[in-house]
C-alpha cells in the first residue's frame, strides 16, 4: 500500500528531507540530553558505569540453579546465566504443557458434545478474563502455600513428599551405562524418521496404504527399553529423606517454580485453545465435504486434510503465544522464582545499582528471543505460502 | 372394465393422513439429549466424565463462596474453624472491612468524593464513546481525550487555588490506581499509537524506521522490564529537579507499552482500508493529513474498534504489573490487606483473590462482550 500516496505538490521533496532531518535532530537531541543527565546523575551518586561488574563476584544466593553456582564465588555473569536458564526452563516446560492443554480445550470447544463444548468455553472465558498475575498469586499463596507443613507432609507413593516448601521426588542417578540407553533412543528416533519418510514416499508413488505407526512406536519405546534391560538398568533413585527441619536429597521442585509453570500453562492454554479453534474453523467446510465425498473416514480426513491446512493458519499466532508465555515468565519476580528478571533486574540491580546496564542486558535478552522467533516465523511463512497456480 | 370402475377403490385415501409426531427419540428434550450428549459410546463417556467433573467441583465451590461463607464480623475469629463452623468458607467479612481501602487506598477520607466524581466523569465519557449511536461522538472524543485528563488531574491530584488540597500520589491506591493506570494507558496510547501506525506506513524512511524500531523494541520485551526501565532509568535521564514521582513513572511505562500494541492494531485497520479509498482521496487533491484524517482513519478505526477494545482488555489486566514497581493498585492492596494479622486465617488469601478475580472478570468480560457486539454490528453493515 505504501507508495499509494504521492506528494500532491511538486517541490515537496525539500520539505520531506527537511522533516526527516528535523525528526532525527529532535530524537538525537533527546538522546544526547538523556545521556548528559545520566552521566551527571551517576557521577553525583557515585555509581560506576560500564560492564565491569560482570566479572565481580555476586554475594547472593539463588534458590534454583541449573548450573553450578555458589554465592560469594560465582560472578554476576554466572548469575545472569543461571537466571536466563531458569527463564528458558520454565518457558519450555510451560510451552509443552500449555500446548497439550490448549489443543485439548480448543478441540473440545468444537466438540459436538454440548457439555464438553460448554465446559471448554467456560474455561476459556474464565481464564482469559482474569489477570495472569492474580492467577499466579492464587496458585502460589492460596494453593501451594496452604499445603501441609513439613512435619505433616503428604507422603506420595514411591517415596516422594509434598508440603508447603515444595515437591520432593526421588532423583534418578544415572550410572555410566545409561549413555547406551540415550544412544538407543537417538537411533530409534532416526530409524523412525527414515521409516516415516519411506512410507510416505511409497504411498505417494504407489498409493498403497503403508501403515508404519506400530513400527515407529516400537522403535521409539522398545529400543530404549531393550537397551535399558541389556545394560542392567543403570539407573538408581536417590530418595528424599525427611529430617526434622527440612528434606534432604532427592529432586526438589520449588513451589515458586510449580506455581509459575501451572499459572503460565493454564493461562496460555486458554489463548492457545482460541488459536486452535480459529485454525480449525479456518479450513473451509468444502474441504471436509470433498474428503468425505472421496470416501475418507473422519479420522483420516482430520489427519490428512484438515490438520495440515489448519496448522499453516495456526503456527504464526501459536508462536506469538509462545513468545507471550516466555515474556510473561518474567512475572516470576512477583513470587520470587529466580528467573532472569528476578535475579538480574532484581538482585544484581540492587547490589550494583547500575540500572542502565542491567536493564539494557535484560531487555536485550528478551529482544533477541523475540526477533529471532519472528525471523524464523517469516521464513516459515515464506516456505508455507500457498503457491497460486 | 366396468366392474372395476363400479367398485369403490378402497385403497386410495380420500383425505390426507393425520400427521404423525416425530419419533420421541429424535425430537424434543430426549432427541436433543441424544444428539448432543449421548450420540455415541465415546460421547456418552465424555458426557458422564464432564458431569462428574462438574459435580466434583461446583458444590464445594458454592459451599465455600456462599453457604459456608462469613458475611460480617470485625476480626479473624469469625472466619476461623470452630465447633459451630467446621469448614470455614470465604471470609467476606474481611473484604467488607477493607473495602474502602481496596477502592481508594489511603486517599484522605474527606476528599474521597473527588474520586467518586472522577469515576462518574470517566463512566460518562466511556459511555459516550462506546455507545455507537450516541449524539455528537466527536464532542465525546474531545471530552475523553482532552477535557477528562485535565479534569482528572485537577480532581485527583488537587488544585489548591480552587480549594482542592493536593493529594500526593503515594496516598492513591486500590481500584482508583488501577482505573487511572488503565485510563492513562488508553488515552495516551490511542493518539500515539495512531501516529506510530501512520509512521510505520510512511514513505519517509527516517520516520518509518523510527516507528518500526520503537514498536518492535517495545513489543519484544516484557512489560515488567519496561516498568523497571521507567522506574529506575527514567530518573537518571532527566535533571534531578524534574524527577517524576513513582506513579507518573509507571504511567509513562504503561503508556509507552500500550502505544506499541495499539500501533499494531491500528496498522491492521489501515491495511483493511481498500486502496481505492487512497486513490479517491488523491483524485480529490487531498494532501496527506486530510487524506488520513478525513478518509482513511475514520474507516480504519471503525473496523479496528473491536481490536482496540481487546488491546484495552489486555492493558487492563496488565495494570496489575505496576505491583512490581511498588504502586498500590487494586491487586496490591489486596495483597497488603491479606497480610493484616487481625485477619490472618487460612481462607483470607483465597477470599481476597476471589474478590479480585470477580472484579477483573466483570470488567474484562464486559469489554469483550462489547467488542463482540461491535464486531457483529460491523459485519452486519458489511453484508448489506
Amino acid at each position: 500500500m505504501r507508495g499509494a500516496i504521492k506528494p500532491a505538490r511538486h517541490g515537496a521533496q525539500a520539505w520531506r528531507v527537511g522533516l526527516q532531518v528535523l525528526l532525527a535532530a529532535v530524537i538525537g537531541g533527546l538522546i544526547y540530553g538523556a545521556f548528559i543527565n545520566a552521566a551527571d546523575n551517576l557521577a553525583r551518586t557515585h555509581i560506576s558505569s560500564g560492564f565491569g561488574f560482570w566479572n565481580n563476584s555476586a554475594g547472593f544466593d539463588i534458590s534454583q540453579t541449573l548450573i553450578p553456582y555458589s554465592p560469594g564465588i560465582s560472578t554476576f555473569g554466572r548469575a545472569f546465566w543461571v537466571g536466563l536458564l531458569n527463564t528458558l526452563f520454565v518457558a519450555a516446560l510451560g510451552i509443552v504443557l500449555a500446548t497439550l492443554l490448549g489443543f485439548t480445550i480448543g478441540i473440545a470447544r468444537l466438540s459436538r458434545n454440548w457439555l464438553v463444548a460448554r465446559l471448554a468455553g467456560f474455561y476459556v472465558e474464565l481464564i482469559r478474563n482474569i489477570p495472569l498475575l492474580l492467577q499466579l498469586l492464587f496458585w502460589y499463596n492460596a494453593v501451594l502455600k496452604s499445603l501441609p507443613e513439613l512435619r505433616d507432609s503428604i507422603v506420595l507413593p514411591m517415596g516422594g513428599f509434598l508440603n508447603n516448601r515444595g515437591l520432593f521426588l526421588p532423583r534418578p542417578v544415572f550410572a555410566p551405562g545409561f549413555s547406551a540407553v540415550i544412544a538407543a533412543l537417538l537411533v530409534g528416533i532416526g530409524a523412525a524418521i527414515v521409516l516415516q519418510v519411506w512410507a510416505r514416499r511409497r504411498r505417494k508413488r504407489s498409493g498403497a496404504p503403508t501403515p508404519v505407526g506400530r513400527w515407529i512406536a516400537a522403535l521409539l519405546v522398545g529400543l530404549p527399553l531393550a537397551a535399558l534391560a541389556l545394560a542392567g538398568f543403570p539407573v538408581a533413585f536417590e530418595l528424599p529423606q525427611m529430617s526434622r527441619f527440612n528434606v534432604v536429597g532427592g529432586l526438589e521442585i520449588l513451589p515458586e517454580f510449580a506455581a509459575l509453570v501451572v499459572a503460565l500453562s493454564v493461562y496460555t492454554a486458554a489463548f492457545i485453545a482460541e488459536v486452535v479453534r480459529a485454525g480449525i474453523l479456518a479450513v473451509a467446510a468444502g474441504q471436509t465435504e470433498a474428503a468425505q465425498a472421496l470416501g475418507l473416514r473422519s479420522g483420516t480426513t482430520l489427519r490428512l486434510i484438515v490438520v495440515p491446512q489448519a496448522v499453516r493458519v495456526m503456527v504464526p499466532p501459536l508462536t506469538s503465544q509462545y513468545l507471550n508465555l516466555t515474556k510473561n515468565s518474567s512475572l516470576a519476580v512477583a513470587i520470587g522464582y529466580p528467573d532472569l528478571v528476578q535475579v538480574f533486574a532484581g538482585s544484581v540491580l540492587n547490589i550494583t545499582g547500575q540500572a542502565v546496564e542491567v536493564i539494557a542486558i535484560t531487555m536485550a535478552v528478551y529482544l533477541t528471543i523475540s526477533l529471532f522467533t519472528s525471523l524464523v516465523m517469516n521464513l516459515y511463512g515464506r516456505m508455507t505460502a500457498i503457491v497460486e497456480r | 372394465m366396468a366392474v372395476i370402475a363400479d367398485t369403490p377403490v378402497l385403497y386410495v385415501r380420500t383425505a390426507p393422513a393425520e400427521q404423525l409426531l416425530p419419533p420421541p427419540a429424535s425430537s424434543g428434550l430426549i432427541g436433543w439429549l441424544r444428539a448432543n450428549l449421548f450420540s455415541s459410546f465415546g460421547n456418552t463417556v465424555l458426557t458422564l466424565a464432564c458431569a462428574a467433573l462438574i459435580l466434583w467441583a461446583v458444590p464445594p465451590l458454592l459451599r465455600f463462596l456462599f453457604i459456608d461463607a462469613v458475611w460480617s464480623g470485625s476480626d479473624r475469629e469469625v472466619c476461623l474453624a470452630s465447633s459451630a463452623h467446621l469448614e470455614p468458607g470465604a471470609c467476606w467479612a474481611f473484604v467488607r472491612v477493607w473495602l474502602s481501602y481496596f477502592v481508594y487506598g489511603f486517599y484522605p477520607i474527606p476528599g474521597r468524593w473527588r474520586v467518586d466524581v472522577f469515576f462518574a466523569a470517566l463512566a460518562f465519557g466511556i459511555g459516550w464513546l462506546a455507545w455507537l449511536s450516541a449524539p455528537r461522538r466527536d464532542l465525546g472524543a474531545v471530552y475523553f481525550f482532552i477535557v477528562l485528563p485535565v479534569l482528572s488531574v485537577v480532581l485527583l491530584y488537587g488544585f489548591p487555588a480552587i480549594g482542592l488540597p493536593t493529594v500526593p500520589t503515594n496516598l492513591w491506591g486500590g481500584v482508583l490506581v488501577t482505573i487511572v493506570v488503565a485510563t492513562v494507558g488508553i488515552v495516551a496510547s490511542l493518539p500515539i499509537g495512531i501516529l506510530l501506525a501512520l509512521g510505520r506506513r510512511s514513505e519517509l524512511p527516517a520516520v518509518r524506521w523510527l516507528a518500526i524500531g520503537f514498536i518492535e523494541f517495545v513489543r519484544g520485551v516484557p512489560l515488567i522490564t519496561v516498568l523497571f526501565m521507567a522506574s529506575v532509568m527514567l530518573p537518571l535521564f532527566v535533571p534531578q529537579r524534574l524527577e517524576p514521582d513513582k506513579l507518573l513513572r509507571a504511567l509513562i511505562g504503561v503508556a509507552v507499552f500500550a502505544s506499541a500494541y495499539t500501533a499494531e492494531v491500528v496498522r491492521g485497520g489501515l491495511a483493511a482500508v481498500p486502496r481505492g479509498q487512497y486513490e479517491a482521496a488523491r483524485a480529490l487533491a487531498l494532501t496527506y493529513w486530510p487524506t488520513m484524517g478525513l478518509v482513511i482513519l475514520p474507516q480504519a478505526l471503525r473496523v479496528t474498534l473491536p481490536n482496540i477494545v481487546n488491546t484495552f482488555i489486555g492493558l487492563f489486566k496488565d495494570t496489575t504489573l505496576v505491583f512490581v514497581v511498588g504502586i498500590f493498585d487494586f491487586l496490591r492492596t489486596i495483597e497488603a490487606a491479606r497480610g493484616d494479622p487481625k485477619w490472618a486465617t487460612p481462607v483470607t488469601a483465597t477470599t481476597g483473590y476471589a474478590f479480585a478475580a470477580l472484579f477483573y472478570f466483570i470488567f474484562c468480560y464486559g469489554m469483550s462482550r462489547y467488542a463482540r457486539s461491535v464486531e457483529a454490528r460491523l459485519s452486519r453493515s458489511d453484508r448489506r
